[in-house]
């Protein structure tokens, strides 16, 4: 071995690569442009409905690898090339694999060969992007904030648990106390630090979103699914905005029924439509769990619209007193359909409050790519009349 | 890394002086499988950080997992010459490397194309790459990561478009155009200017500015880092910098099955030499070559490309029987490229012997043996060389307002550009040319088209 090659250790006594990856920081790179132009075009991208996890913590996007362009030739309809083998002039067969060679290095021009990366975004930054691109106005509370307290995080210690311990800090004491760097590091119980943590008073800004959803057989698959992306975001969007979010789930025929969250996606029911049954369930369930003093509720109603003539008067009463007590009500038609822009009985309810100007709007939601227009349109609407507030 | 492998190293290569090779001295270096994963990615131990070699590593990591292509070495010519190679590799295969290893630095000091490419960048191409990797470092501290990024792309993007007939260090064109040649041979001319020689004289005094660029220049980075109108000295140099490597990397990519074959075949010859290596080890390299050399995957009948290293290796077996023996293999190698090397050695009985054939390969998939016609087979080896693998395109003019005219020239690569990459080609070089730039091509009619940015 030359002795020259020792030129580029490090004085920690290993060569210099195998501390750092070139091809993992370039890696790391490319997946930064990937997050880019996803997130240049989240609206599209949330649109689709399965991007969703279960855990819903984290969305997952396909995207393929990127392609640094280069000046190719058009690829012609019969390429030539030159192999080797058994085979006679003549011969037709399947390209046998379209894997690259073993000997092939560099400067090919072939595809990528479709490789695909699954990358998991945060819902959190995902919404954190929007709401700047978008430029949506964060939602302002409606209920006067109570106080609630909690254990915040303040100052350091020498004692304490272990699980609490600033390794960060500790290290930062054993070099102040050894100060030259190089000679072995040992610890003392001296240098150890554990984070303190004290109680705090904090405003306590809660609020409740019921969802409510029309499982009657005129609901397809693809409508609940649409009222499902949407109540997604919706949950994302308010969670930006109270520290405590409650989730209510109402699903309603004739009949209405409360709901846990997995299941609530499942139901289907059949038979006919009746607004007023979830209403008043609704009703109920502010009634007997929270104070509309205190509790910013709001409701998102999803149906496709085809409410019962005879149920109207029932549920514009119904819903008049549910209004009284929320922020904000919002109602999306879904309807895979063709769209009647929201001329139906339902539609016409929430029209009706609307135009008496309280916190109230729909929406005609006919397709997975307008989720986000419907978001848009209940997150600014829904700040414009914030009168009460 | 096995000790033992050192001791040899000196014996095989008094083994290839002795046979005839010469070469600079070679420092060998064993390094882990990643770092050797890296070189292949970069092409040079230490590059230019750029996310397209983030995606190269990505695929790179896909092929190991997947089992393919492992590399036992890489080499860098120079003198003297870096070679590394995977501390993973057994004593057999560090034996066999050695001498395959030897084999490309004879190649590589003695090759016409490797030595003029060599006086123009110097033999030191892995300092200098591992120079501009701090320059461009440097750059993204003072300029940003972002715009660093930006030129990047485009010189990236262009690397293959250099013109290795001209010298890396180019005078810029002249500021003005030649005078017209006064032609004096003729008889009527010769009596005119005896007749009032103020008058011949007068009309040339008006220096013309030439037209930039004079000709089609081939050498776009160049001509971009000379001629752009409102690029950064820093982003002038960064195309420099790609351009000198890939000065260096044209040689390595135009003979490829030539160096391959010839750093093949001086492994086996000088492993069947060295009698002090051990049976044993003898046995496993031999081993070793046959997987390197052979034509095509084990379970598989045929292949729809050709291995290089196989190729390469019996093209030379066959010179090297031949009529001139090992001296006129050995001009070969000086003197040729792969073209020339193909056209010449690749002989009709030779390519019936190794089986090659030419095929016609449909966008589905499917596959069709052709006749074997030589000439035919010889353009379907070499076509995807030619021009460093990339489309003839070329600066045709700058105009008054600084857009800039590239041609493709499709009569030569006889069809029109893939449209959506150029678009996004001429998207990159907008970013630095900062004025408009207009690209013609034909289309799949035939018809000229026109590609502009923005």
């Amino acid at each position: 071995m030359d002795e020259d090659s020792g030129k580029r250790d490090k004085p920690g006594g290993g060569k210099w690569y195998e501390l750092f990856s070139r091809g993992a920081r370039d890696w790391l790179r490319h997946d930064e442009k990937v997050r880019e132009a996803v997130r240049a075009n989240l609206p599209e991208i949330i649109a689709g409905g399965d991007v969703i996890n279960e855990s819903a913590r984290t969305v997952r996007v396909p995207v393929r690898m990127l392609e640094h362009y280069h000046f190719r030739l058009r690829r012609p309809e019969e390429q030539q090339g030159a192999g080797q083998g058994k085979a006679k002039p003549g011969d037709v067969f399947a390209d046998p694999s379209r894997d690259p060679s073993p000997g092939e290095k560099g400067a090919g021009g072939r595809d990528d060969g479709g490789v695909q990366l699954l990358l998991e975004f945060k819902v959190d930054d995902i919404v954190d992007w929007l709401w700047e691109e978008m430029q949506l106005p964060n939602l302002k509370a409606r209920a006067g904030p109570s106080e609630e307290s909690d254990w915040v995080r303040e100052g350091w210690d020498r004692r304490g648990a272990r699980s609490r311990l600033d390794r960060r800090r500790s290290f930062k004491e054993l070099v102040k106390r050894r100060g030259t760097p190089g000679a072995t590091p040992t610890f003392t119980d001296e240098d150890l630090r554990f984070r303190q943590l004290s109680r705090r008073k904090q405003p306590a800004v809660h609020a409740v979103v019921f969802f409510m959803l029309d499982v009657s057989g005129s609901m397809s698959d693809r409508d609940r699914k649409l009222a499902k992306t949407f109540f997604f975001w919706v949950v994302q969007g308010l969670r930006r905005e109270y520290r405590s979010l409650e989730t209510v789930f109402v699903a309603h025929t004739t009949e209405a029924w409360e709901f846990n969250e997995p299941d609530f996606f499942q139901v289907s029911g059949s038979g006919g439509t009746v607004a007023s049954a979830g209403l008043l369930k609704v009703r109920e369930i502010i009634d007997a769990r929270y104070n509309p003093g205190r509790s910013n509720i709001y409701l998102f109603y999803a149906s496709d619209g085809d409410n019962a003539v005879s149920d109207t008067a029932e549920a514009r009463q119904a819903l008049a007193s549910i209004t009284a007590d929320t922020c904000y009500s919002g109602y999306v038609e879904v309807s895979s359909g063709v769209s009647r822009q929201l001329d139906t009985e339902t539609g016409r309810l929430f029209a009706e409050l609307h135009a008496a100007g309280c916190a109230a709007d729909s929406y005609a939601l006919n397709d997975f790519d307008d989720v986000w227009g419907a978001v848009k349109h209940f997150f600014t609407a829904h700040n414009q009349e914030l009168p009460r507030s | 890394m096995s000790g033992d492998w050192q001791s040899y190293v000196r014996r095989i290569e008094e083994l290839a002086a002795r046979s005839g090779l010469k070469f600079h001295p070679v420092d060998f270096e064993a390094v882990p499988d990643s770092f050797m994963m890296e070189i292949a990615v970069y092409g040079l131990p230490v590059r230019m950080p750029h996310w397209s070699f983030g995606v190269r590593y990505i695929y790179q990591l896909i092929q190991r997992h997947m089992g393919h292509s492992r590399l036992f070495e890489v080499v860098f010519p120079g003198n003297p010459g870096h070679a590394y190679l995977a501390e993973s590799n057994g004593l057999a295969e560090n034996i066999l490397v050695t001498a395959h290893v030897l084999g490309h630095a004879d190649f590589s000091r003695n090759n016409l194309l490797f030595r003029r490419c060599q006086e123009q960048v110097s033999e030191r191409i892995v300092e200098h790459a591992a120079n501009h990797a701090r320059q461009i470092s440097q750059a993204i501290e003072a300029h940003g990561a972002q715009r660093v990024e930006a030129a990047l792309d485009a010189a990236l993007a262009l690397e293959q478009h250099i013109d290795v007939d001209q010298a890396l260090r180019r005078p810029p064109y002249p500021e003005y155009a030649e005078p017209p040649k006064v032609l004096v041979d003729d008889v009527f001319r010769k009596r005119f200017a005896a007749l009032e020689p103020a008058a011949g004289a007068a009309g040339t005094e008006i220096r013309k500015r030439a037209p930039v660029p004079p000709h089609p220049e081939h050498d776009l980075l160049w001509f971009v880092a000379h001629y752009a109108p409102e690029m950064e000295s820093w982003e002038r140099d960064i195309f420099l910098a790609v351009r000198e490597e890939s000065f260096y990397f044209y040689p390595v990519f135009a003979t490829q099955i030539m160096n391959e074959g010839w750093a093949s075949y001086w492994h086996a010859r000088l492993l069947r030499e060295a009698d002090f290596v051990p049976q044993q080890a003898y046995v496993d390299a031999i081993k070793c070559h046959s997987d390197v050399v052979r034509p095509i995957a084990a379970e598989a009948q045929v292949s729809l490309n050709i291995n290089p290293y196989h190729l390469g290796f019996a093209m030379w077996e066959k010179i090297i029987a031949g009529a001139g023996g090992l001296e006129a293999a050995r001009r070969i190698m000086e003197q040729d490229d792969d073209f020339g090397f193909v056209r010449n050695h690749l002989t009709r009985e030779l390519a019936e012997e190794l089986g090659l054939f030419r095929y016609n390969a449909r966008a589905d998939g499917q596959v069709k043996v052709l006749e074997l016609d030589l000439a035919g087979l010889h353009e379907a080896i070499l076509g995807p060389k030619y021009n460093f693998g990339a489309p003839v395109v070329s600066a045709a003019h700058v105009r008054n307002d600084g857009t800039l005219e590239l041609t493709h020239d499709s009569s030569v690569d006889g069809r029109g550009l893939d449209l959506e990459r150029s678009r996004k080609v001429l998207d990159y070089l907008h970013r630095v040319w900062r004025r408009p730039i207009v690209l013609t091509t034909i289309n799949q009619s035939g018809n000229t088209l026109e590609l502009t940015a923005p």
